[in-house]
């Protein structure tokens, strides 16, 4: 019984340690801001880095995803007569929901499992501490760079997916199924908003990608460090990151788009 | 005098946290490392070798007790003394711990980019001088995949070397070297240290490269410090400890197993043995 209770209040006391450690090096992060842009060749190799890493899936991934919008657009729009608004609905679907979420769930599986397994290496061969050793802290060094790198490139990879999605579903229901080209466009630039649909999108994938980036970059940093707790880390880190997005996406579609 | 000695150690103890309870590593354990002189840390494995280091480097804080480093208490210094310290000493890692995403030129280069604002030509005829002075002027261009362990070692030295430091430790610097290898790592230590006046640390189990070049021998031992001098004090002392040690003996003081139920209790065996 005291064993069952000691094991119990040591998973609650290392829990609670892990939300501090996890707070403290979000704002030391965010703190790092200024001295971080203020070696923005570190920021720029990363961004290049993790752009590059996930650009290729991240267009194909939107390409498909627009075709089967429109697919399925299509076959529920023509139902009520209105399948013109065909490109209304493929642009709003990708804008407010699939473009900022599918692409943080891609990014998490390319970008985000490739950070914390190079963080995580650092630590197991050392560099990390070496780093410490020679009066560098890691965690400006390495960790910043690559966290606002992160925080930069979802939104550009999201913009991304959600203009090659517009444009596959463009060529399925335009193209393919003879959909009307202006009536396509026209309902699309009609019924997009500015700051509801597009701003809010994009303020969708900053989250995430803040969100994406700091799961990856705390997995490796906490990695124990052996080949198995690497490997670990990895795979924690699309969990996570994945069921942090899904939820944060409700929570946030709540607040945006209720009103 | 007390300033003949780079680092002191004072009463320091200190224990991991484990699973229940915690695992004490260093027993009060005081010692001196004298400036200018190679100091040889030996003792079993686990013993707290790495921890001494790790001590000193600040990046570990003793439970209790002193650790003095330039006269400075390591414990008080806040982040910036603990920067400003660390640039006047290098670490070389067991593994090397090269930044494998840099070129050996780039690694060596590290250090000086980050805490200085020197010239490109200038920085380069330094990474070249200290590539040079580890015999590995021609791998600047290589990567740390490319290079031997060995090489890497090497590299790694010529990195912690980059800022002229004052104290040089070697974690485990002839682990898994071959006979050659070995040789001249031990004879670049030396050298290094006479040449450029340095105080230098070996954490390191190898008995006989380790007594060729130290001025000084500490034994560790179950936490402790079982002997500590010359190491011809050393090699012939009367201490059971350190003969064990000395002589590479697996019976003696020094526990070979670890801590755990008797050979009685986990095997069923009663005292009076036989069968019942």
């Amino acid at each position: 019984m005291t064993g069952l209770l000691s094991d119990l209040g040591r998973a609650v006391r290392l829990g609670l340690s892990a939300v501090g450690l996890a707070t403290r090096l979000f704002v030391r992060l965010l703190q790092l801001l200024p001295a971080t842009l203020a070696r923005f060749g570190l920021v720029r190799d990363q961004i290049h880095f993790l752009g590059n890493y996930s650009l290729a899936i991240i267009a194909v991934s939107g390409l498909f995803v627009g075709f089967v919008l429109a697919l399925q657009g299509y076959y529920i729009l023509q139902r009520y007569g209105s399948s013109e608004a065909l490109g209304m609905m493929v642009a709003l679907s990708l804008l407010r929901e699939l473009g900022p979420v599918v692409t943080a769930l891609l990014f998490a599986g390319r970008a985000g499992t490739a950070l914390t397994a190079e963080i995580g290496l650092m630590k197991a061969g050392e560099q990390l501490s070496a780093m410490e050793m020679m009066a560098v802290d890691p965690i400006r060094r390495v960790l910043a760079p690559r966290f606002w790198a992160g925080v930069f490139t979802m939104p550009l990879l999201a913009a991304v997916f959600s203009a090659v999605g517009i444009l596959g579903g463009w060529l399925v229901g335009v193209v393919m199924i003879g959909v009307d080209a202006g009536s396509f466009w026209s309902q699309m630039q009609g019924g997009v908003e500015w700051w509801n649909d597009l701003g809010n999108g994009v303020l969708k994938s900053l989250v995430f990608g803040i969100t994406v980036t700091f799961v990856a970059l705390y997995q490796g940093y906490m990695a124990q460090p052996t080949p198995e707790g690497v490997s670990r880390a990895t795979t924690r880190t699309v969990v996570v990151a994945s069921l942090w997005v899904l939820g944060l996406d409700f929570g946030l579609t709540a607040m945006m788009f209720t009103v | 005098m007390a300033d003949d000695n780079l680092v002191e150690f004072r009463d320091v103890t200190f224990a991991y946290p484990a699973a229940r309870g915690e695992r004490v590593i260093l027993d009060r354990v005081s010692l001196q490392v004298p400036r200018g002189k190679v100091t040889a840390l030996m003792g079993a494995s686990g013993g707290g070798k790495t921890t001494v280091l790790r001590l000193i480097g600040g990046q570990q804080k003793a439970n209790q007790g002193q650790v003095v480093v330039h006269g400075d208490d390591v414990a008080t210094l806040d982040r910036a003394g603990l920067h400003a310290l660390r640039r006047r000493m290098g670490m070389l890692f067991q593994f090397g711990a090269l930044f494998t995403d840099l070129s050996v030129f780039e690694n060596v280069a590290f250090p000086l980019r980050e805490h200085t604002r020197l010239p490109e030509d200038m920085l380069r005829d330094i990474v070249l001088m200290k590539l040079n002075a580890v015999g590995l002027r021609g791998a600047r261009d290589l990567m740390p995949s490319e290079i031997s362990g060995g090489m890497a070692r090497r590299v790694a030295l010529a990195r912690a070397i980059a800022l002229d430091p004052e104290l040089i430790m070697y974690d485990e610097p002839f682990a898994g070297l071959d006979p050659i290898s070995l040789g001249t790592a031990a004879q670049l230590i030396r050298r290094l240290n006479d040449a450029l006046g340095i105080t230098s640390i070996i954490v390191s189990h190898d008995l006989d490269e380790t007594f060729a070049i130290a001025d000084q021998v500490i034994v560790l031992a179950n936490g402790r410090v079982a002997a500590q001098g010359t190491p011809d004090e050393v090699r012939h002392s009367t201490d059971p400890l350190v003969h064990q040690f000395v002589h590479a003996e697996s019976e003696g003081p020094v526990h070979f197993h670890y801590p755990g139920p008797s050979v009685a209790d986990d095997f069923g065996a009663r005292a009076s043995g036989g069968r019942r």
